[in-house]
């Protein structure tokens, strides 16, 4: 049981950061990122190319994965997203543009890296071994800078001047601009760091899991399970959400092992019944 | 455009599709085009549903999960029962319609992004239920599936057992033709009855139509049943003419291209889906001949294309009427819905 425990809490943690990225881009631009799992396939193979091939230490395999995405998120946002929000009828029309991207990550991170599962070298090793508890090095660092970039992320959202004004527009964009808040700049950087978010969480994974270049989709929609269990656009939600499903989903692969590859489908059960009592998420705003 | 040269205009396409195209193709010997149009069709038809539900104000990418449960109805009771093709098909529409009530009456309450989402995973679990479930067969799927059988009635031979003919492919695509017209017939006029305005008012402000008395659960549950039908009956015939089908027949990628060919098309017009699942089709085709390049040449038209026509394709037709009328027309359609609605509310009461 401890067992099932520990690995909830890891995968909580990176489950966590990807959808506190999700939901800090539609809580800033109303926008679903339909290319997160993309962007955390790209953080990824940054990774992989810096860490793995050319040999550099991992911090810096990370660092690059952050300013790479960071960079790609806050291009995407002020070349596509900020024109056709602006000039589209109806603002379901930036969901085309996100899975358009999607697509476009897809075909990039295609060419450049080819389509062969990459794995790199551990960056601890050994194992944790204890009498309830058998867990390796690595996953444990993975999971504590996880933790800590979690709670570096809610920091700067509380206590900085940016934080502060992104959470402003997040609550009413009107009302921020009104009070002098320059909502382009801070759309683009709440953007950029949605998408920096989502490439250290590749980054750190591609250690454990590795990385190719097809599970970007499936990415997404765990993303999207967690963003719905949290309730979208709030940042409490996206880390509970995470942390749940990760609970979930190491319980469930224990628990339901001898009846097949059903866990999925008990979670969205479950999810069904959640959503029909609570539409809105654990915290989210009502019709976000 | 009036109203008769609207119904020439279609009559005219239906012609077109039914008689031109195949002998265009007979001229150039390009048989593979019948394959191509039948997708298409087909297609246009499963996105004709999402349009629907984008008619009503809710994002559905979950159109692939009925697709896939279309399919599989159909070739369980072709292959397991021995039930005629022609008679899966309806039925595959109406199981589809009854699990989309069941599903829709909890998550139609959602809204925005989060109908969004929950459909998009809606399709996932289609493929996993597939892949679980005994009756399916699992990851090996349905396969061999028999061709349509004839339709007689009083000896007389409607439609002939499709194994015998010597161009099968000809006898899908004229099927395919014409479910498309049935298909986009009903749905404009849909669009255009009262039920149909009521859905517009959905579209706009859920809380005032259900204020003026609209009955907006009844409502919503009803347009996404149809989109469903639409869906199942899409994938029962791909089954048929693929002959076989598999947990990964439609996949999230297949709901989301359906949601991309409304877009394409725009949502404010009836016949959006077909053009737009036209285009991207053919498109996608087109670029077949560059390779590896195909999904970044694709993508980056779809980026363009979105950031010079944010509003779909038909957008452009009616881009010189829109303008002259542009400052006047939201406020005035809102009038307009309100107005019908507050009648409507009247007559229901």
């Amino acid at each position: 049981m401890e067992q099932v425990i520990a690995n909830g809490l890891y995968l909580g943690a990176q489950y966590a950061l990807i959808a506190l990225g999700l939901t800090l881009i539609f809580a800033l631009m109303n926008v679903l990122n339909f290319a997160h799992g993309q962007m955390y396939v790209l953080g990824g193979f940054v990774t992989y190319t810096i860490y793995g091939r050319l040999g550099l230490p991992f911090p810096v395999a990370l660092a690059a994965s952050c300013v790479t995405l960071g960079v790609v998120g806050a291009l995407i946002e002020k070349f596509l997203f900020r024109p056709v929000v602006r000039r589209s009828e109806r603002e379901e029309s930036t969901m085309l543009l996100a899975a358009a991207v999607a697509f476009f990550l897809d075909a990039v991170i295609l060419l450049l890296f080819g389509e062969k599962q990459r794995g790199v070298p551990k960056i601890v090793n050994g194992v944790f071994v204890s009498d309830q508890l058998i867990m390796p090095y690595d996953r444990i660092v993975v999971g504590v800078v996880a933790i800590a970039m979690i709670a570096a992320f809610v920091l700067y959202m509380q206590y900085s001047r940016p934080g502060r004004a992104m959470r402003a527009l997040a609550q009413d964009r009107t009302a921020a601009q009104l009070m002098g808040v320059n909502v382009d700049r801070y759309s683009m950087i709440g953007f950029a760091l949605g998408a920096l978010l989502a490439g250290a969480v590749g980054s750190l994974l591609v250690t454990i899991t590795g990385v190719n270049s097809g599970i970007g989709g499936p990415i997404s929609i765990k993303a999207f399970l967690m963003v719905m269990i949290g309730g979208a656009g709030v940042v409490g939600g996206a880390i509970a959400g995470g942390f749940i499903l990760g609970m979930m989903e190491s319980v469930g692969l224990t628990v339901l092992r001898e009846y097949g590859d059903i866990t999925y489908l008990v979670i969205f059960a479950l999810l069904m019944i959640f959503l029909s009592i609570r539409p809105n998420g654990l915290m989210g705003k009502p019709w976000g | 455009m009036t109203a008769t040269a609207k119904l020439f205009a279609s009559a005219a396409l239906l012609l077109l599709l039914l008689v031109g195209v195949p002998l265009f193709i007979n001229a150039t010997g390009r048989s593979d085009l019948y394959y191509t149009l039948t997708s298409v069709a087909l297609l246009s038809i499963i996105s004709a549903g999402v349009w629907i539900t984008f008619y009503i104000g809710r994002i559905n990418i979950g159109q692939g999960a009925y697709a896939l449960m279309g399919g599989y109805v159909s070739a369980i009771l072709v292959m397991e029962y021995g039930v005629s093709f022609w008679v899966t098909l309806p039925l595959a529409g109406l199981f589809c319609m009854a699990a989309s009530v069941l599903i829709g009456l909890p998550i139609l309450r959602l809204r925005g992004v989060y109908f969004a989402m929950v459909t998009l995973v809606l399709t996932e679990v289609a493929r996993l239920l597939a892949l679980a479930l005994p009756i399916t067969n699992g990851a090996k799927g349905i396969v061999s599936i028999p061709q349509p059988g004839r339709i007689g009635l009083f000896g007389l031979t409607i439609v002939p057992d499709f194994a015998t003919l010597a161009n099968p492919r000809f006898a899908f695509y004229i099927v395919s033709v014409l479910l498309m017209a049935l298909c986009f017939a009903a749905l404009y006029r849909l669009k255009n009855s009262r039920i149909g305005q009521l859905c517009q008012s959905l579209q706009q402000n859920e809380e005032l139509a259900s204020s003026i008395g609209v009955n907006i659960t009844y409502l919503r549950v009803l347009a996404y049943a149809i989109s469903s039908f639409l869906g199942g009956v899409g994938g029962a015939m791909f089954a048929a003419i693929s002959q076989s089908i598999y947990p990964s027949s439609f996949t999230v990628a297949d709901s989301i291209n359906f949601m991309l060919n409304c877009f394409l098309g725009g949502l404010g017009y009836v016949f959006g889906p077909m053009l737009g699942t036209f285009v991207l089709y053919f498109g996608w085709d087109l670029l077949f001949q560059t390779g590896e390049f195909q999904l970044l040449i694709f993508s980056t038209i779809l980026i363009a294309l979105m950031l010079l026509l944010p509003n779909g394709l038909l957008s452009l037709r009616l881009s010189g009427r829109a303008k002259a009328t542009a400052a006047a027309p939201p406020a005035h359609r809102q009038e307009e819905t309100q107005a019908r609605s507050t009648a409507a509310g009247r007559a229901s009461s």
